[in-house]
């Protein structure tokens, strides 16, 4: 059959030069906003850069008065506690959110929209609601604490070290758990009933057919899920600026917020751009280890 | 009494937790209707049972709407949510495609590099983003964001519909090459309509996750006028000290509306876009 059509057309039916045709727009857009200020990046923290002037290289020093400096290694605790503390959280209460809806119930499909509803609201403007409940004076918390009689004075929720750790602890696991929750209930409902009725009949105890049939199948899941949300707590941004800008003193100052205090409100972009690097070798870890994995599933 | 102890289990194991978790996951959204409707005086009143509007009031809403730029702020953030999800969509389509169907050089390179843009977050972008937007003469200009924010939704549309493309067989795609059809019109008529939840999952996902974002906007978007509703809220409601507390939460309900409508409408797409990245790949 011969192909009439013109040559480059003809040239589009091969499956290398469609699929380049096709790339190219994503591929050179993501290189140009994505690949390029990355490496621009790198090339800020090697550079003594105030706003609006010229650079002046000054090699790994700004690294060097990172690391000799006290808040940055007070800002990777923090980091670092705020991650694992709210992925510990964030899995547990998951976890029980999604065996909860795995049971048969009227309105269960309402239910479920109702309860991912944290997670798609804009982060910034649930927090808003947050930063009332935490309000010194007026908390909310403060107020059913006082009036229930449990203590007889309330807290400075955002104005105590631990308590302001805690506070955004609190509505960091908020935020995360439908989205561990609703996924894990998906999980849980590829497992065919048959195989708990067939381990029931074997004799397995509710513990054991948790442990040995619904476990090994949500595992994958559950792994994937808790890699995405390890990642994006370890460079959360929003709730920690809007709840605490950090503070008090630097007690919930994270990789992030540090980056922006020093990057963009001190207009230091060579000390930013290098605090934000700091980050890349845990993140590096992180994503060949999810990579790995997902590869290996 | 037969079922009573049946009706005891499930107390226990179903309803309890389960309001448990509605109130913890609610009450912040309750809060915030409260607050939004209460005067003042109830406010800011420590003898008043704050759980309750004692006398519910429109006053934060009208204040708003008529002494914020929150309209402006409400237009902003949908034209940008809306351009830069229909960028994405088209862009992110256009990758996933070849990546999921075809065989040609360079295509794990691709693949690999679309999965990093999407995992190396933007906080390791913002700082050097923020002085190429200078440099470009973007700063408090709409343009900013729409270039800015597609870098986030792209590798997610293309990571999410190559799940979505791999899951069409090769045979349909073959026969209506065989009848003539080039390998693009068999992309738009014949793969695409096949994979329209996919897309609408995409779709949903980018513009909750462009309403989502802060950080670009709080960086380039400086002056009110092109500020979207969470920079606005954050910037502009809270001045120095003093924080209009019944505007915020006008303001964080009204801002939550889009999000929520498109949500309640498609709840089974978000679910599905939610669970495809990390149970179907």
């Amino acid at each position: 059959m011969v192909d009439r059509r013109a040559p480059p057309r003809r040239l589009l039916e091969r499956e290398g030069a469609f699929s380049w045709v096709m790339l190219a727009p994503g591929v050179l857009f993501l290189l140009a906003f994505v690949a390029y200020p990355f490496f621009y990046g790198i090339y800020l923290s090697l550079q003594e850069r105030q706003v609006a002037k010229a650079g002046v290289f000054v090699g790994l020093a700004n690294f060097v008065t990172l690391f000799h400096d006290g808040v940055f290694w007070q800002v990777a605790r923090n980091t670092f506690l705020y991650t694992i503390v709210t992925t510990v959280l964030k899995l547990l209460g998951g976890l029980a959110m999604a065996l909860v809806m795995n049971q048969a119930f009227r309105g269960r499909n309402l239910a479920r929209a109702f309860l991912l509803l944290p997670f798609i609201v804009p982060t910034i403007l649930s927090t808003v609601a947050w930063m009332w409940i935490f309000d010194p004076t007026f908390s909310v918390i403060n107020w059913t604490l006082v009036h229930t009689g449990v203590f007889s004075q309330g807290f400075s929720w955002l104005g105590n070290a631990t308590l302001a750790m805690v506070a955004i602890i609190i509505v960091n696991t908020w935020r995360g758990i439908p989205f561990y929750g609703i996924t894990l209930l998906a999980g849980l409902q590829t497992i065919s009933p048959d195989l708990y009725e067939a381990a029931a009949i074997d004799g397995a105890t509710v513990n054991q057919r948790f442990w040995h049939v619904t476990m090994p199948i949500i595992k994958p899941i559950l792994v994937i899920v808790t890699m995405f949300s390890i990642i994006f707590t370890f460079s959360d941004f929003q709730i920690v600026y809007a709840l605490t800008h950090g503070g008090p003193a630097n007690a919930t100052q994270v990789f992030v917020t540090y980056a922006f205090d020093l990057g963009m409100s001190a207009g230091q972009l060579g000390m930013g751009a290098a605090v934000a690097l700091t980050m890349l070798p845990a993140l590096i870890l992180l994503i060949i280890g999810l990579t790995f994995y997902l590869r290996r599933e | 009494m037969v079922g009573g102890r049946q009706l005891g289990t499930r107390m226990l194991r179903l309803y309890l937790p389960l309001a448990a978790c509605l109130i913890l996951m609610l009450f912040p959204f309750y809060w915030m209707l409260i607050t939004s409707i209460k005067p003042n005086r109830e406010l800011y009143s420590q003898k008043v049972m704050p759980l309750i509007v004692h006398q519910p009031t429109l006053q934060h809403y009208i204040d708003l709407l008529t002494e914020t730029n929150f309209l402006t702020w409400t237009y902003n953030t949908m034209l940008v949510a809306v351009i830069t999800t229909a960028v994405s969509l088209v862009l992110g389509t256009m990758m996933a495609y070849p990546l999921a169907r075809m065989k040609f050089p360079g295509a794990a390179v691709v693949a690999i590099g679309v999965a990093a843009t999407y995992l190396v977050p933007q906080p390791l972008l913002f700082i050097p983003m923020a002085d190429i937007i200078n440099r470009l003469n973007l700063g408090n200009t709409l343009t900013a964001v729409m270039l800015t924010y597609p870098t986030l939704l792209i590798p997610f549309v293309a990571w999410l519909l190559m799940g979505y493309f791999k899951s069409v067989p090769k045979e349909l795609e073959e026969a209506a090459r065989i009848d003539g059809a080039s390998r693009f019109q068999a992309m738009v008529r014949i793969v695409l309509p096949l994979c329209t939840p996919g897309l609408l999952s995409a779709g949903i996902f980018a513009f909750t996750l462009a309403q989502n974002e802060f950080l670009y906007a709080l960086i380039f978007l400086a002056k009110s006028d092109v500020r979207t509703v969470p920079v606005g809220a954050i910037t502009e409601l809270i001045r120095g000290d003093v924080f209009y507390w019944g505007q915020l939460m006008a303001a964080a309900l009204l801002g939550s509306v889009p999000v929520a409508i498109i949500y309640s409408f498609f709840v089974d797409y978000y679910v599905a876009g939610l669970t495809a990245g990390s149970v179907k790949s």
